[in-house]
């Protein structure tokens, strides 16, 4: 049934994305938003939403309280009321700045009308339909694995104080068959993954802290868009430095090697993970590689080159490169690339000197809609 | 209303035990208005929660953020609304649809608690809507049984929300909703003391000088009709009492609500300031709720466990019910749960005034142990507890009734910022400070004292407010972007004298930017 709440719901919904799209050049620029991401949402601290009134400053105020404890213990607990309650909040409104949670669907949508970027036209229709239980509810019988506990316990003790079985000098609580409660669950189907990114990174002695921080904020943004473009998808990260190895995103972020380029070994890795596990036919591919422009020699350039148009950029909608600006690296790659495959528009190539030029790069990237 | 009421009417058994609970409570001594129960779904009630307990409430998005919130909370299991009950004769009440018999029984006997204490508390008579001005002290506190006030503010807040629509289709959503956001950020600039005696006449000018006597010129007596004549008096008269009139005061004593000021003379076009005078209402419509939360919420847990412990339980619910009860009466470190406190609160008094534990004998005696098993069997608890339900609010209650012997008992505390740890921690468990951080807390609803000092501040009609400092800074955040709103109404320069880290500081709002300088 809809309800007249609906409404305000709506215009504060509204507000809130209004804020996120004012801010989104400084949420993109300063990478706010890394590490507050849940499942599907992602958490945003929005500015002065709230009403201002005369108030009192809040830390100078302290209060009285309730429970254990002696002075200079910390006090535990959270503001915010127990359980049941009236409607109104009252006192404890906090002053702070509010965290919304945004769906990602959501923020991609502000990314795409800010960026004015085009939807993408998929390749391929496949999908792939995944059962997924859910556990949600509860039902008398069931495996012992499943047993809920609390429920159990209290049914167990009325059935023992109504029965007057039970003991309070020896509180002892035993269930028997008909006291137990189990969890139960549902099945849900879910459609899994027909599009996969796979990220390469350089992480040779060149690459500074400051550039991977680049990199993953770019990367943030190009899976809230791509997401938001495709139901599910998968990530597969790469990093190299003279070799090659796929690892984990965690890892892709925070490694740092030394010494020296090899970009053809990241390549040839990417290709081998296509061919292996996502094949063309049922797959949207999209290579993004992160260097900063150093390779080892222009032997292995020449490689690169004729292992993009030979091999990748037959099977991917694009290839992006992403050249991060560093102190010790020479930049020659992407001029390299831009002097080869310039004329491919599957080979989409973009600088970026510091994090405000983030947000061209991701225009750059996904302006083409492919 | 007619949304609810078409197909949840109150199921029978609902029925049946709402009219046992409400017999039994009867027996026990409690006075309520004719109460309506309506069966809600989860989503309904947060919406109903989120306009402050009512079915309809004038559209914003402040509303919407609440129903978020409540909504989050409540399906992350945090925190559930069990029970909501409003302010209205005949009071209404909602309960939440797929509780069970036990939680509904449980909410009934509370609701019983909640609308004794509306009918019976004195703070609530500012909400009867055929109030008439008090003839004497008596007229503002004694409720008579045989009188039922008018209260219908259910009506009210729909006809507010219909006259907000009609502003909103005639000049725009957000043109609107933008002046509501500035009405609401001045809300709490009320005056409830005056509007309980609103209307009484005022009290006689305390110094008002004599009729002016105008200069006169020297003159011998018999000359002085021909040096003085009455023209040339009149227009000394005249010219003494515009001077004079200059010198007034303008408003001519501070005055507490502000909105009234606002009202009254802030440029605002029609429709303005109906908005403004929607947002008052209301605001003195949840003044007395939030003047008596510990007190409220107190008595109707302590008769909800008075009903439920001594009639209305099954054996067999007894289990869920003191889950239930503890759930609501559990206290969490930092905050102060009003439902404990309060009901822990009257407990005291009660034992206190069945066992003579008052008076001057009892101030007097020193030995601890007699202190301990002091009990003459008076048996006055009931009556002292019924008394204080009706002639207090949570200040007075706390100022009067917290003792050192309860605080112990209760494990109070105090505590602060450490700037140190970077952490609040425990302060003290000294019953004085423990009573002082309480009674600020409550003062004024933990709201800033702030009064309207002139309205035409060093002669340009700015408006100039004053905060009487008590100890805590304002938010001066806060404060700049409230000066800013209140531009947006005042539509002249706004200034707010308060202090500032110990030193008294102007803080003034031109229209583009904001100044703050100390005062002399």
């Amino acid at each position: 049934m809809a309800l007249k709440i609906d409404q305000d719901h709506a215009r504060f919904r509204d507000i809130v994305k209004g804020k996120v799209r004012e801010n989104l050049k400084r949420y993109i620029s300063q990478g706010e938003l890394l590490g507050r991401q849940g499942k599907d949402t992602v958490s945003i601290p929005v500015p002065q939403i709230d009403i201002p009134r005369f108030r009192f400053g809040e830390r100078q105020q302290g209060g009285a309280g309730q429970g254990e404890g002696k002075p200079g213990d910390p006090v535990s607990g959270q503001e915010g009321e127990g359980e049941g309650g009236q409607g109104k909040a009252g006192q404890g409104e906090g002053a702070h700045t509010l965290e919304v949670d945004i769906t990602l669907d959501d923020l991609a949508q502000i990314l795409g009308e800010e960026l004015q970027l085009p939807r993408i036209e998929p390749r391929g229709q496949a999908r792939v339909v995944a059962d997924k239980d859910k556990y949600t509810g509860i039902r008398r019988t069931g495996p012992e694995s499943l047993r809920h506990f609390r429920r159990t316990y209290r049914e167990a003790l009325k059935r023992q104080i109504s029965s007057g079985v039970y003991n309070p000098e020896r509180p002892a609580i035993v269930p028997i068959r008909d006291d137990k409660r189990f969890r139960s669950w549902n099945v849900s189907t879910q459609p899994v993954a027909n599009a996969v990114i796979v990220y390469m990174m350089d992480v040779s002695g060149s690459m500074g802290d400051e550039q991977k921080e680049i990199v993953r904020i770019e990367s943030f943004w190009l899976d809230t868009w791509l997401r938001s473009q495709y139901r599910g998808l998968e990530s597969v990260y790469i990093i190299h430095d003279a070799s090659a190895k796929e690892v984990d995103r965690d890892t892709f972020f925070h490694t740092r090697e030394s010494g020296g380029t090899m970009i053809s070994s990241a390549y040839k890795l990417c290709h081998d993970i296509i061919q292996r596990r996502y094949p063309a036919e049922d797959w949207n591919i999209y290579p993004f590689h992160f260097s900063d422009g150093d390779n080892w020699s222009v032997d292995d350039t020449q490689q690169c080159i004729s292992l993009l148009r030979e091999k990748i950029l037959p099977v991917v909608n694009m290839f992006c490169y992403g050249q991060v600006e560093s102190p010790y690296g020479s930049g020659q790659f992407v001029k390299d690339l831009r002097e080869h495959l310039g004329k491919d528009d599957r080979v989409i190539t973009s600088e970026i000197r510091d994090k405000d030029a983030i947000i061209d790069s991701i225009k750059t990237f996904l302006g083409k809609g492919k | 209303m007619a949304r609810m009421g078409i197909d949840q009417d109150l199921p029978e058994y609902l029925r049946t035990w709402q009219g046992k609970i409400e017999n039994h409570a009867r027996s026990l001594g409690l006075d309520f208005f004719p109460q309506v129960f309506e069966v809600l779904t989860f989503d309904e009630m947060n919406e109903v929660a989120a306009y402050g307990g009512f079915p309809t409430r004038f559209p914003h998005w402040r509303w919407g953020m609440e129903y978020e919130r409540l909504k989050k909370s409540g399906e992350w299991g945090l925190s559930r609304i069990y029970e909501m009950v409003i302010n209205n004769n005949p009071a209404v009440a909602y309960l939440l649809e797929g509780n069970s018999l036990t939680d509904q029984k449980l909410v009934m006997a509370h609701v019983c608690g909640h609308n004794d204490f509306f009918k019976n508390n004195f703070a609530f008579k500012i909400t009867d809507q055929d109030r008439r001005p008090p003839e004497s002290a008596e007229d503002l506190v004694v409720s008579r049984k045989d009188r039922l006030p008018t209260r219908k503010w259910i009506d009210t807040f729909a006809n507010h929300a219909a006259r907000i629509r009609r502003h909103t289709e005639r000049y725009g959503v957000s043109a609107v909703e933008e002046f509501i956001d500035v009405c609401l950020s001045l809300e709490n600039l009320i005056d409830p003391p005056a509007r309980m005696l609103e209307g009484r006449a005022a009290a006689p000018p305390v110094d008002e000088p004599e009729a002016l006597e105008p200069a006169r010129l020297k003159a011998r007596g018999y000359m002085d009709s021909f040096i003085n004549p009455d023209e040339f008096l009149d227009a000394q008269r005249k010219k003494a009492e515009a001077e004079a009139a200059k010198a007034r005061r303008f408003p001519e004593r501070p005055q507490r609500d502000v909105l009234k000021f606002l009202l009254d003379h802030a440029p605002l076009e029609r429709w303005e300031r109906d908005v403004l005078e929607v947002i008052r209402e209301e605001a003195y419509y949840f003044w007395p709720q939030a003047q008596t939360k510990i007190m409220n919420e107190g008595w109707a847990s302590f008769y909800h466990s008075r009903i439920m412990t001594g009639y209305a339980l099954d054996a067999n619910e007894i289990v869920d019910y003191a889950d239930r009860n503890a759930s609501v009466l559990a206290t969490n470190g930092r905050s102060i749960n009003p439902y404990k406190l309060g009901v822990e609160l009257y407990r005291h008094i009660e034992s206190r005034w069945d066992k003579g534990q008052f008076g001057k004998e009892w101030e007097d005696c020193d030995s601890l142990e007699d202190r301990k098993h002091w009990d003459l069997r008076l048996g006055l608890g009931k009556k002292k507890i019924f008394e204080v339900r009706a002639l207090h609010t949570d200040v007075t209650f706390i100022d009067e009734f917290l003792t050192p012997e309860f605080c112990i008992e209760q494990k109070m505390f105090t505590y602060a910022w450490s700037n140190r740890n970077d952490r609040y921690e425990i302060d003290s468990l000294q019953f004085k400070s423990i009573k002082d951080k309480l009674l600020q807390q409550l003062t004024n609803f933990g709201n800033p004292f702030i009064s309207v000092e002139d309205g035409n501040y060093e002669n340009r009609g700015e408006l100039f407010l004053r905060h009487d400092h008590h100890g805590v800074d304002l938010d001066v955040e806060k404060a700049r972007d409230t000066l800013k709103n209140l531009y947006r109404v005042w539509r002249r320069p706004t200034a707010l004298v308060t202090t500032v880290d110990g030193r008294a500081t102007l803080m003034r709002f031109d229209g583009r930017e904001h100044a703050s300088k100390p005062m002399r």
